[in-house]
């Protein structure tokens, strides 16, 4: 594919890992270093920023309850859904997504993760439960009408340990196919600091005027 | 400027010693703190409206109607009226006959409810929350100032040779206030009518309610009814005080830590520093209050929330003492000393009642 002309691109990171150091946030630095990567290969300068979720436990709870994000929470939510491209990783809990992982998206406003390239990721104890990605994870980014790359990447325990470029399909190999693909889909893209102001107009600076709403009965 | 209080009318029960009122008590509580608002020297009361447990406010005019009888000055409103579900035939009727017997004392706030039963149990759809609150506002505004309207729209059936009665008192419609806490469609609305605006504040940080303001200051220019520091701006607010501002902490924080709207969430603190929840000195509250001119402008009418998360009457009286006695007269002093001379007060209905004559007299002239 044809890369655009070389510019600063941001990637945002979101890992739900829970512990210090969490192999969560291992694997989530590992598809944004995969994908850095790849777009440096295409011509984009990237930066990277991590959102872990860990740090806004409290204040993601107090916005749940209150329906505003406040301090810290209002910036990494801002980071996120102002990025080029999204990582996010969450551990396994019950056959799905933990709580945190999914309560940092529900405080999303509606629509602002549209068309956003986003790398999905999980861990877990073991393989039996890669499939949390197809069927927990994807549909969740489908809904917020995201464009996820098609691979994810489930790391269990036991990848840690394997060797990386022996077997076709090791953890390392699915990693860096998945950064290319996600460097694709955010090089498609005009950067978002271009795309702002442009698709999207603000309804508080540029509000439907009262005789258009008056007329169409307001939708 | 007006100074009033506004009530939610919820029945939640008192955390420090477990006691719930019952409706009763909480709709003659309700009344008592009218009464009071009038006593300590307040411009304004305002009930909201609701149609489920635990509020009990679901026939504001008959409870404003008796407040009337019982008062002599302060204005009576709402906050809001469902422009929504309700039908804008019997809003426009009840409204009116409110005005009458208030000998002009009445207000309204119209908003959408944000409570997703209600529209199906009153026949209507969440998701046409802002085409029934455009069309339905634009209905009864006709029938407050047309004898005879014919009309047709989407959500109700239509008229032919209608008038709603009573007709509106000397002639003049009740001031109309719209509120709104997110939609840039209202403020929209009350630009075009160069209706009153109201930012109900008291849950969300400022910076959203600066662009939601100014958005309404903008377009209330656009549409010609004056210059954007000249539209009719209210806000709410909501504090706790004690002459000590530990002791108003130490008072409010189990109210606080189990209120229904944010208890369990955010400590006292970082939803002070967040929102406009002052709890502390009548100074600080003062303060406080002070700022929000700063953030927004001059502004016509200042609401404060009192009587919530479970506050017993005769602390939420004590409470209304202070507010008239120390904290009001002070605000009006201060508030008046800063608002340059083209800014205007909220309409009363004396105030319309002299425009609209000035008008008339002006059209005479000219003819």
């Amino acid at each position: 594919m044809t890369a655009r002309p070389a510019g600063g691109r941001t990637v945002a990171v979101v890992s739900a890992g829970l512990g210090q150091p969490s192999s969560t946030r291992l694997l989530a630095d590992r598809l944004a270093a995969a994908a850095t990567a790849a777009l440096r290969d295409l011509g984009a300068d990237t930066e990277v920023v991590t959102v872990e979720l860990r740090d806004h436990a409290h204040r993601m709870v107090d916005a749940a309850l209150t329906g505003f994000a406040a301090g810290a929470l209002r910036d990494a939510v801002e980071t996120v859904t102002g990025a080029d491209g999204l990582v996010a990783v969450t551990p396994v809990f019950n056959a799905s997504y933990s709580g945190l992982f999914k309560m940092f998206f529900d405080l999303l406003e509606r629509g602002s993760l549209e068309g956003m390239p986003v790398l999905i990721g999980a861990t877990g104890g073991t393989a039996r439960h890669s499939l949390v990605l197809e069927h927990a994870v994807r549909p969740m980014f489908a809904y917020l009408r995201a464009a996820v790359a098609p691979t994810a990447v489930y790391a269990a325990s036991q990848d840690w340990g394997s060797g990386g470029s022996d077997g076709a399909d090791g953890l390392t190999e699915r990693v860096a196919r998945a950064g290319r693909e996600l460097a694709s889909l955010v090089a498609a893209r005009p950067p978002a600091r271009d795309r702002r102001g442009a698709g999207d107009a603000d309804p508080y600076e540029d509000p439907v005027p009262f005789e258009r709403l008056l007329a169409s009965g307001g939708q | 400027m007006q100074f009033g209080i506004f009530s939610v009318g919820d029945v939640t029960p008192d955390p420090t010693n477990g006691r719930t009122p019952t409706e009763h008590e909480r709709i003659k509580a309700m009344v008592a703190i009218a009464l009071k608002a009038e006593e300590v020297g307040l411009d304004v009361f305002a009930t909201g409206e609701h149609h489920n447990p635990p509020f009990v406010p679901s026939s504001p005019t008959t409870m404003l109607g008796y407040i009337a009888a019982r008062t002599e000055r302060l204005i009576l409103s709402t906050a809001t009226t469902l422009i929504t579900t309700n039908d804008p035939v019997k809003i426009a009727e009840d409204y009116a006959m409110l005005q009458h017997l208030a000998d002009g004392r009445v207000d309204l706030m119209l908003g959408r409810g944000n409570t997703a039963p209600v529209y199906p149990w009153f026949g209507k759809d969440i998701r046409d929350g802002i085409s029934l609150a455009i069309e339905n506002y634009h209905l009864l505004h006709r029938l407050w100032r047309e004898d005879v309207v014919d009309w047709e729209g989407r959500h109700r059936t239509p008229l032919q040779g209608f008038t709603s009665t009573p007709r509106p008192l000397d002639g003049v419609p009740p001031f109309v206030w719209h509120g709104s806490i997110r939609s840039p469609e209202i403020a929209e609305q009350a630009a075009y009518y160069g209706d009153g605006f109201f930012a109900n504040n008291i849950f969300w940080p400022k910076e959203h309610f600066q662009r939601l303001i100014g958005l309404y200051r903008r377009r209330y220019e656009h549409y010609g009814h004056g210059s954007a520091d000249q539209a009719i701006v209210g806000l709410g607010g909501q504090v706790f005080m004690r002459k000590n501002s530990q002791d108003a902490v130490r008072e409010f924080r189990p109210y606080f830590d189990n209120a229904p709207v944010y208890g369990h969430g955010p400590s006292l603190e970082d939803f002070m520093a967040q929102t406009p929840l002052t709890v502390g000195s009548p100074q600080q509250v003062i303060d406080r209050t002070m700022k929000f001119r700063e953030y927004f402008g001059d502004y016509q009418r200042q609401l404060f929330l009192m009587d919530h998360a479970g506050l017993p009457l005769k602390t939420v009286l004590e409470q209304l003492d202070i507010l008239g006695e120390e904290v009001v007269p002070v605000l009006r002093k201060e508030f008046a000393a800063l608002r340059p001379a083209h800014v205007p007060e909220a309409p009363t209905h004396a105030s319309l009642v002299a425009a609209a004559r000035a008008k008339a007299d002006e059209a005479e002239a000219a003819r």
